[in-house]
């Protein structure tokens, strides 16, 4: 075990080295002078614009640059903010507890919704009910994110005027309130795991249904309940807990447009702000923290995985 | 879903067998047929459309779906039909040439890392775990925010962004070939690495390259439009769906069929080529299609 962290750190480290690379290097993507977009007014001044390159190390080679940006990063430390002249960090701080909250919500959706579904869609294999999930899951597969948010508004808001539109308001200082402004993005980004989820459970499942110790199971004289759900759901659990953490990365990046459609102050929000006020440090705070919460994720993942299997333990 | 493959008949090849149970299965024949339907539609737009889609008339502003307007008209008086015909391009065009570049791109690099193994799969493995740790549409956002706003450039972020998928899966492959008796009989006959990948393993592993294209076109599909609702793709006047719906969502009260028929038109696209992309993949996979 103590070998097998070992090892899967050796692969992590690496790829977080690349990935900072890669995002720092964006920046030399970019058209025009960042020196010209921060100096705004001052563009003519010569002097600002040297103080303003000196400042931010713009007149250094590319590789000093990384390796100082790099050493503050590792400390937690992403820069300012072009635009409000605030530090990178505190604002993804700031902003982060919304997302989780909209993404915890979501995942809790898709998982009531997506796991029972998958296990009765298998159980019920080539039925008429295992086509209507099929289908329900087909359509959320293909359903953009967006498009399904702005549908709910005009029908749920608009139409009946059951729900706020947009905004949103902080769980502590108004549960009620915070969950109706949370439920409709919530909704729309839980039911595209949902569907997802969904397959991963339905073909997990059949394969845990057709194994020896389910047939066992059943010749004992067990109920099938007792078989689906001890015997054969407990096991297919395994892929789908380590595919349910990398889809939780996923809700991440969905929360971008969602939190656009329902001007939630997220992290999703951020991100797109910043695009727009080409504001590069925060994106790539915002990218390089995500790329972490991924990564820690499907670590984790990995870890729960051998936890509950022992095969892989041995491994 | 499942299909049946007649055992009386006498032994197909595989591709042909692939072929007839693809042909054979409904949904995917719909799906394609849908997607059919949609490429006519952009390439034939000019003749279709019977408006121009991006000419402005102040006569006509937001008017409801009618016989002269099919889909209604926008805020600028524009027919919403012809933009949605229009716009079919650009999703078509961004699907099909963003996943041709993610291909040109993730399968030399799979290819290389599953026949090299050593150092320089590690390299290439770390590079495209690293590029996966980004959530997809996330790192399409940041490569186009710093590319600057256009197709082009949408179309390019979108490729970079789905090229570690096929570097994944073409290294997968290759390991597995590796092993294979036609693989060892190519490098055993003098064949040089290069022209043992291209020639013997590369048709080998092409179904299942066209498998995740297939579902790939869809996602990018979406990836197009999403970047295009911010602003990062498609530029106005010309149209796309994505830059669509983020003008309808300002009337939404009143004119809701500015939302429905952009949105409806990627949503039956999409749906569309996920049924392709699993017929597809059902027809590859004698085992998947059985299950």
């Amino acid at each position: 075990m103590a070998r097998w962290l070992l090892r899967r750190l050796g692969q992590i480290l690496p790829t977080l080295l690349i990935l900072s690379f890669g995002i720092f290097a964006l920046q030399q993507l970019m058209p025009g002078d960042p020196a010209l977009i921060l100096a705004g007014e001052d563009r003519g001044d010569p002097q600002v614009l040297a103080q303003i390159r000196a400042e931010l190390m713009l007149d250094r080679p590319l590789l000093e640059q990384y390796f100082h940006w790099l050493g503050r990063v590792l400390v937690g430390d992403f820069g300012f903010s072009w635009r409000i002249r605030e530090p990178v960090s505190a604002l993804i701080l700031s902003k982060l507890p919304v997302t989780a909250q909209l993404a915890s919500m979501s995942f809790l959706i898709a998982l009531v919704i997506g796991i029972p579904a998958g296990v009765l869609s298998a159980v019920w294999k080539d039925k008429p009910a295992d086509w209507g999930i099929n289908a329900v899951a087909l359509f959320g597969i293909s359903t953009p994110n967006f498009w399904l948010g702005i549908m709910m508004i005009m029908f749920f808001s608009v139409h009946l005027g059951w729900l706020p539109p947009s905004g949103y308001v902080p769980l502590w200082e108004d549960p009620v309130q915070s969950l109706a402004t949370t439920i409709m993005p919530a909704f729309v980004l839980g039911t595209g795991v949902a569907s997802v989820l969904m397959r991963h459970t339905r073909a997990a499942m059949l394969t845990a249904l057709s194994q020896d110790y389910v047939r066992t199971a059943r010749a004992k004289g067990l109920m099938e309940r007792v078989v689906v759900a001890r015997h054969a759901l407990r096991n297919a659990l395994i892929p789908v807990v380590t595919l349910g953490t990398i889809e939780f990365g996923r809700l991440l990046a969905g929360a971008v447009l969602t939190e656009q459609i329902f001007s939630i102050p997220g992290f999703g929000k951020l991100v797109v702000d910043a695009v727009f006020n080409r504001d590069y440090p925060v994106v790539q705070g915002v990218v390089l923290v995500t790329a972490l919460i991924f990564v820690t994720l499907s670590l984790i993942a990995d870890i729960l995985a051998m936890l509950v299997n022992p095969r892989l333990r041995a491994a | 879903m499942s299909v049946s493959v007649s055992t009386i008949r006498p032994p197909q090849s595989p591709a042909r067998r692939a072929l007839s149970a693809f042909l054979a299965h409904k949904l995917a024949m719909f799906g394609l047929l849908v997607v059919l339907v949609f490429v006519a539609g952009a390439v034939f737009a000019p003749y279709l459309a019977g408006a121009d889609p991006i000419a402005t008339s102040w006569s006509a502003i937001r008017k409801a779906p009618s016989a002269a307007h099919w889909f209604g008209t926008d805020e600028n008086g524009r027919d919403v039909f012809a933009r949605v015909l229009f716009g079919a391009r650009a999703s078509l065009a961004a699907g099909v040439i963003a996943v041709g570049g993610a291909l040109l791109i993730g399968v030399p690099f799979g290819l290389i890392a599953g026949l090299a193994g050593g150092w320089v799969d590690a390299v290439i493995s770390r590079v495209a775990d690293a590029m996966l740790a980004v959530p997809f549409l996330i790192l399409a956002i940041a490569l186009a925010a710093f590319l600057g706003p256009a197709l082009e450039n949408a179309m390019l972020a979108i490729a970079i962004s789905a090229s570690p998928i096929f570097t994944r899966l073409a290294r997968g492959m290759v390991q597995d070939a590796a092993s294979q008796d036609y693989v060892e009989a190519a490098r055993a006959m003098g064949n040089p690495p290069w022209r043992t990948a291209i020639l013997h393993i590369l048709p080998n592993i092409a179904p299942s390259l066209l498998v995740q294209a297939t579902l790939s076109i869809a996602e990018a599909i979406i990836a197009e439009a999403s970047l295009s609702f911010l602003g990062l793709g498609q530029q106005p006047p010309a149209p796309s769906w994505g830059s669509m719906l983020n003008s309808a969502q300002r009337f939404i009260e009143n004119a809701p069929w500015l939302a429905i028929f952009p949105g409806g038109a990627i949503f039956i696209l999409v749906l569309a080529l996920n049924l392709v992309g699993d017929g597809l993949r059902d027809a590859m996979d004698p085992r998947a299609a059985k299950r």
